[in-house]
């Protein structure tokens, strides 16, 4: 088969028409899961089981499904039932755009919730004995000793998440959006030229992974300055 | 001035620490078995024992680290209960150094020695600034201030630890084998700031295997075996007397060498 370089060349730039819209999935999923994620582990962490409890099972369930099954679920399913379509959030669930957000982020949330409790698992206890023994609350050893700590135990993980959602918001083009991946398609549809195409795609995927790698890299190093020893 | 708890001053005679028939359970596994034991305000107590006779689970329910099962515990005026809602009020005043130390490795030393007086204390940034670097001079590595406590050797991070502790102004000092995970050269540079600390008239629970200390600094020497309080006499009578046959046999291997 022959394979078309110029074809390459000229669907790059329209590829890059969609990268607006595959930053918006990325970003405000990411936000929003971060924030969900924290609101998951201070419940799972509390110790009370009417908290602890549903949060196994949230994050059991969206662990535990395809997140292409959650898409559909929330795009084609909820608008079936009334009570959805009457509630405030139906004009959030309305558009394919915030179908694919609250998808990614209850997706996302999830798993990162996992992934702090890592993370707080992970702080040595006797530092936590050491802020008690110094009198601080338990709030106050929370913000000061151990989210700081553990934040920087989970980031190489967190930073897998966020590649990892990345490349899951290529699934909001099954729901009609024209991200980088939606726009792909089309093109594919007009050209039959599946192998070039998403060649295309793949490249610039693989372009943002690079960035986002880079990213937490220089934010570990930031952050583990303390670890170094000049002693 | 950093407030108290109680005022101590006209109450010498009271007990500072009061500890009636506590026992501790692990699970099936009894950890403290009838104790009891009381302080006095500036009175040194250093506390022996092989390991797992249950002297760093005595005074980490001091503090309340641990939860005691029976008996009572009172600390300065202040019964440990599970229902004892300032238990950090309790613990602000009574100071901790730990084995492994457990400096906050994410802060600067200056700003281990800050955090717990400007959070629990609400002192002021130049306040806390103050008193965390008149202590770090007592300990006499103010130089080291602004590194981070993996820049610095044990004995250093052992003594910003006490330092930290200080800092809080506690009323009395928990020290859970403070010098055990140190290298030899370094055991001595610690233990001097301790001796200063007991000369000064600070109220001290020492659990230590460093006999030379005891002798030195102890009002008493308690010994553990099994949960239990075998024996507790002044250190002259404690070393050069030993009364029962548990204490000859630990203090025979532990200063046979």
């Amino acid at each position: 088969m022959s394979f078309d370089f110029a074809l390459i060349v000229d669907s790059i730039p329209k590829i890059l028409t969609g990268i607006g819209l595959t930053f918006q999935l990325l970003f405000l999923s990411a936000v929003l899961g971060l924030a969900l994620a924290i609101i998951l582990l201070l419940m799972r962490i509390s110790g009370r089981w009417y908290l602890v409890a549903p949060t196994m099972v949230y994050i059991y369930i969206f662990r535990g499904t395809p997140i292409l099954v959650q898409i559909f679920i929330i795009y084609y399913g909820l608008p079936q039932l009334e009570f959805v379509r009457d509630s405030i959030f139906w004009p959030i669930l309305r558009e394919a755009f915030g179908c694919a957000i609250v998808a990614l982020t209850l997706n996302t949330g999830a798993y990162v919730s996992e992934i702090l409790r890592g993370g707080v698992l992970g702080v040595d206890r006797g530092l936590k004995e050491a802020g008690a023994a110094l009198g601080l609350s338990a709030r106050h050893r929370f913000i000061y000793v151990t989210a700081p700590i553990a934040i920087r135990l989970c980031l190489p993980a967190y930073s897998n998440d966020v590649i990892s959602l990345m490349k899951s918001t290529a699934l909001a083009s099954t729901i009609t959006l024209l991200d980088m991946m939606g726009i792909a398609r089309t093109i594919v549809a007009e050209t039959y030229a599946p192998y070039e195409i998403f060649i295309s795609v793949m490249v610039v995927y693989l372009i943002l992974t690079w960035i986002i790698q880079r990213g937490f890299g220089w934010m570990e190093k930031r952050m583990s300055r303390h670890v170094r020893s000049e002693a | 001035m950093i407030p108290k708890v109680l005022d101590m001053s006209d109450s010498d005679q009271t007990n500072i620490i009061q500890l009636e028939h506590v026992d501790k359970f692990f699970g099936a596994f009894q950890a403290l078995k009838n104790i009891s034991l009381s302080v006095k305000k500036g009175e040194r107590i250093v506390v022996c024992g092989p390991s797992g006779s249950g002297k760093s689970t005595l005074i980490r329910c001091i503090n309340r680290l641990e939860e005691h099962d029976n008996g009572k515990i009172v600390v300065n005026g202040h019964e440990l209960t599970s229902a004892v809602k300032d238990i950090d009020a309790v613990r602000s005043e009574v100071g901790m150094v730990f084995q492994s130390f457990n400096l906050f490795p994410h802060l600067t030393i200056i700003k281990n020695l800050m955090l717990a007086p400007r959070l629990v204390r609400k002192a002021s940034k130049s306040e806390a600034y103050d008193t965390a670097m008149r202590y770090l001079e007592r300990v006499k590595i103010p130089e080291q201030a602004d590194k981070y406590p993996s820049q610095l050797s044990g004995g250093q991070q052992q003594r910003v630890a006490i330092a930290r502790a200080l800092c809080m102004n506690p009323l009395i000092m928990l020290f859970d084998e403070p010098t055990s995970a140190l290298d030899p050269e370094m055991i001595s540079e610690v233990l001097d700031v301790m001796i200063d600390l007991a000369r000064e008239g600070m109220t001290m629970i020492v659990v230590s295997h460093e006999m030379g200390f005891a002798r030195k600094v102890a009002d008493l020497v308690v010994f553990m075996d099994q949960g239990e309080i075998v024996e507790s006499n002044p250190p002259e009578e404690f070393f050069d007397n030993p009364r029962n046959e548990r204490t000859k046999l630990f203090l025979s291997q532990i200063l046979s060498h």
